[in-house]
């Protein structure tokens, strides 16, 4: 039995995807910059996926940048800003992804100032947090949509309206938005929205591991971080990553089929993982229960190690996280439970369970069952 | 031509059975080597010459036994071919190393036949480099840059020399269990007991689920560094997850540590009977953690026959770390996984506990159904070193 809960890290692709994947690679791998009909395939297969990605978000097609992944689609927002900008102070939370983090401490080294705004006991802040943070040099703002650990949404739409404000009164600041968590889980209107740049990446709904897209409202410009051909309207030089490009189109196609159902699904099944999860005594429960997104349930069981834990279910099959996947590797707790005002015990007896559209009901009462069982064998060996 | 010279130390003091360290170091050499092609392995005048190119040095700085060694050029005794080898040598080192700005020239003439003294011969060769490079001048007092000459049935001329490990040649020394967690210590300690000689049999207790599949990965990948330089070892992983949980169900929190040692040192045991091993090495450092002080380390004696080697018992953990360094297993060791032991120690581990009361500590267990259903479900690995193939199982 292989009940996989780590969707969050990174999800199953789909046969669909594989098969896209595969074509491109054994079929359409000519260089899509070739004048011969090998190049052209491979091109169509790119404005077919940009077609596809753009769709998902409501925007259009040529404001659909693909890169290597959701990191690179956001040190390309960060850095590609920065590079040109006429401003010299950066707004964000204390719980972004590493990918948004690091490039911006990187930044606060230098001449760049990096205001980080603190979260509530759920991971989110407030669109008048940011309002108060905003100075005539605020150059961007970075928020994710969808927090990677808790599964937290922060209130985009109302942060877009406190920048647009800032802009029309004459700043040069921008909006960005990391959607690596978000994309396939909650609708994500970026031009209706008002946001100006949003990264995503493919191996999160089920597409292939090393491309992402980020999207670009007209008239932004960024500066490349890499010099090369004129491919992605010069901001991304290089050929294209067709194979990638295209399973990203799959997955995006398939996302948008049935968007709605299976987020209605992905919901019913958190539920049920919480109830479940609620039903063992001494947890708390870090995923908030309104506004969260439907894939993720946080929970810390009290005088039990996370990594143990996780091994534990893992032996029964059941593949779960400690933290983010980025994290794994790391003894210190996760900044993001800090943040939230775990103590550094319980921030370690943390575990993340994420779903997909591939989770059943019955995976979920067996991964259920597997750490009922677990945790109490766990607590009867660490009493002392 | 140019060789690699190696030289051997202590085993110069053997008496009768010095033809078998020598014959040991030789083969050694030889399969140190051995996938890079055929280059010849001599011994001739108490040292062991190679010729091979210099990139072989990585290689053979790492075979027990040997306690130094240069690139050499060897050309024929001859004061002009000499000369005009050592000028070529002083060349390259002044390319190489732009520092350089005095040299000595020292010669050792074995061969009595050559007709200028020693002395005459490095103020000779002196004058001949400083006529070519007049920008590095004659230093006899810490030179940047030493000539060595050996005349003996050739002209032997080095410049570098690069330390080995020292010790004994594998193989020499007998055959060790060694116990090896994924820390720091146990594997410093167990190449410490390899540099002398002995055939060292990792044995590493594995506890997953309390510890993940990449901590044994850790150890495995520790075994290799070690096979690079004692060549390929057998390693032994011991399923200790359910001794693990009996003894943190069953045993008073004080004494668990030193009841887990004492389960290690039975399973070392009786794998010792099937390895042939006569010994077990442990990485115990007087005093450095509760197990480790004297009481303890009396009562986990107290459950065996075997000697227990202990060749860190007086060094410092800056030391450890140090050795740990220099032979290539620090970076490994701390990586971040737990290792058998992180996991389950208590608090307040007792640090002088009696050997009596750890006998009354595991009188509820069942000790010879632990150790017979661990070792059922162990496997027996061959590690060999990372420059050559991965590990291969060889059933249990």
């Amino acid at each position: 039995m292989e009940i996989y809960l780590d969707n969050a890290a990174t999800t199953r692709p789909h046969p669909v995807v594989v098969e896209s994947v595969t074509r491109a690679l054994t079929v359409d791998y000519g260089n899509p910059s070739s004048l011969h009909g090998k190049g052209l395939a491979a091109e169509r297969l790119i404005v077919g996926a940009r077609d596809a990605v753009a769709r998902t978000l409501g925007v259009e097609p040529e404001d659909v940048l693909f890169t290597s992944g959701g990191t690179e689609a956001n040190s390309l927002a960060i850095r590609g800003l920065a590079g040109l900008a006429r401003g010299r102070h950066f707004v964000t939370t204390t719980v972004e992804h590493s990918s948004v983090r690091v490039p911006l401490q990187r930044l606060a080294a230098q001449e760049w100032v990096v205001t980080e705004l603190p979260v509530d006991h759920h991971g989110r802040i407030a669109a008048a947090q940011v309002e108060l943070a905003l100075r005539p040099d605020t150059v961007l703002v970075s928020v994710m949509a969808v927090n990677n650990e808790l599964g937290t949404m922060q209130p985009i739409e109302e942060i877009s309206r406190v920048v647009q404000r800032h802009r029309a009164a004459g700043s040069p600041t921008l909006f960005h938005v990391d959607a690596v968590q978000a994309w396939g889980k909650i609708p994500l209107r970026p031009m209706t929205w008002g946001v100006d740049l949003m990264s995503l990446s493919g191996h999160k709904v089920h597409g292939p591991k090393g491309v992402g897209a980020l999207y670009v409202r007209p008239g932004v410009r960024l500066a490349p971080q890499l010099g090369g051909g004129e491919q992605e309207r010069g901001v991304r030089p290089g050929t294209e990553n067709v194979p990638g490009i295209a399973g990203l189109g799959a997955a995006a196609r398939l996302l948008a089929a049935d968007f709605e159902e299976t987020a209605a699904r992905m919901r019913a099944l958190q539920d049920r993982l919480r109830e479940q999860i609620r039903a063992i005594p001494d947890v708390r429960i870090n995923t908030p229960p309104d506004g969260a997104a439907p894939h993720v349930v946080n929970a810390t069981f009290r005088s039990v190690r996370g990594e143990t834990l996780l091994h534990r279910l893992e032996q029964e099959g059941v593949f779960v996280s400690t933290g983010s996947a980025c994290h794994s590797h790391n003894p210190t707790p996760s900044h993001v439970l800090l943040a939230i005002g775990l103590n550094t015990t319980d921030a370690q007896s943390t575990l993340r369970f994420s779903l997909s559209r591939f989770t059943t009901p019955e995976e979920i009462d067996a991964a259920a069952s597997a750490l009922r069982h677990a945790v109490a064998e766990l607590r009867a060996l660490v009493v002392p | 031509m140019a060789y690699i010279l190696l030289r051997y130390g202590e085993i110069h003091l053997k008496g009768q059975n010095q033809r078998f360290f020598v014959d040991r170091l030789v083969r050694n050499v030889r399969e140190s080597i051995a996938d890079l092609g055929d280059a010849q392995v001599r011994h001739a005048f108490g040292r062991i010459l190679v010729d091979s190119p210099a990139e072989l040095i990585s290689r053979l700085r790492k075979v027990f036994g040997i306690v130094s060694l240069s690139p050499v050029r060897v050309v024929a005794p001859a004061f002009p071919d000499i000369a005009s080898a050592a000028v070529d040598m002083v060349g390259a080192a002044l390319a190489a190393r732009p520092g350089v700005g005095t040299f000595k020239v020292d010669t050792r003439r074995a061969d009595k036949r050559f007709p200028l003294t020693s002395m005459e011969t490095s103020r000779e060769v002196g004058q001949a480099i400083w006529e070519r490079f007049p920008q590095v001048r004659a230093r006899m007092d810490h030179p940047d840059l030493l000539v060595k000459i050996d005349i003996r049935d050739q002209a032997y001329l080095s410049s570098d020399t690069i330390p080995g490990p020292g010790g004994l040649p594998s193989g020499t020394g007998g055959r060790a269990l060694a116990l090896i967690s994924g820390g720091i210590d146990s594997p410093v300690a167990s190449w410490l007991a390899a540099r002398r000689g002995m055939t060292i049999i990792p044995v590493h207790c594995y506890s997953f689920p309390f510890t993940s599949e990449r901590s044994k990965e850790k150890v495995l990948d520790l075994c290799r560094v070690l096979a690079g330089y004692a060549g390929p070892l057998r390693v032994w992983i011991v399923f200790f997850t359910d001794i693990q949980r009996t003894i943190q169900l069953s045993v008073p929190e004080g004494l668990r540590v030193l009841v887990m040692r004492r389960m290690m040192m039975r399973l070392v045991e009786r794998l010792a009977e099937q390895e042939r091993a006569a010994a077990v090495v442990t990485g115990e450092s007087l005093g450095q953690v509760a197990s480790q002080t004297i009481e303890s380390i009396a009562a986990i004696n107290a459950v065996t026959r075997l000697p227990v080697l202990r060749p860190l018992i007086g060094a410092d953990k800056t030391e450890i770390v140090a050795r740990a360094e220099a032979i290539g297993t620090y970076e490994i060791s701390i990586r971040p996984y737990e290792d058998c032991c992180s996991l389950f120690v208590p608090p307040h581990p007792r640090t002088q506990p009696g050997l009596q009361e750890a006998d009354e500590a595991e009188r509820g267990l069942p000790v010879g159904a632990l150790i017979d259903a661990a070792l059922q479900r162990s496997e027996r690995l061959t590690i060999t070193p990372r420059w050559a193939r991965d590990p291969v199982g060889v059933g249990s």
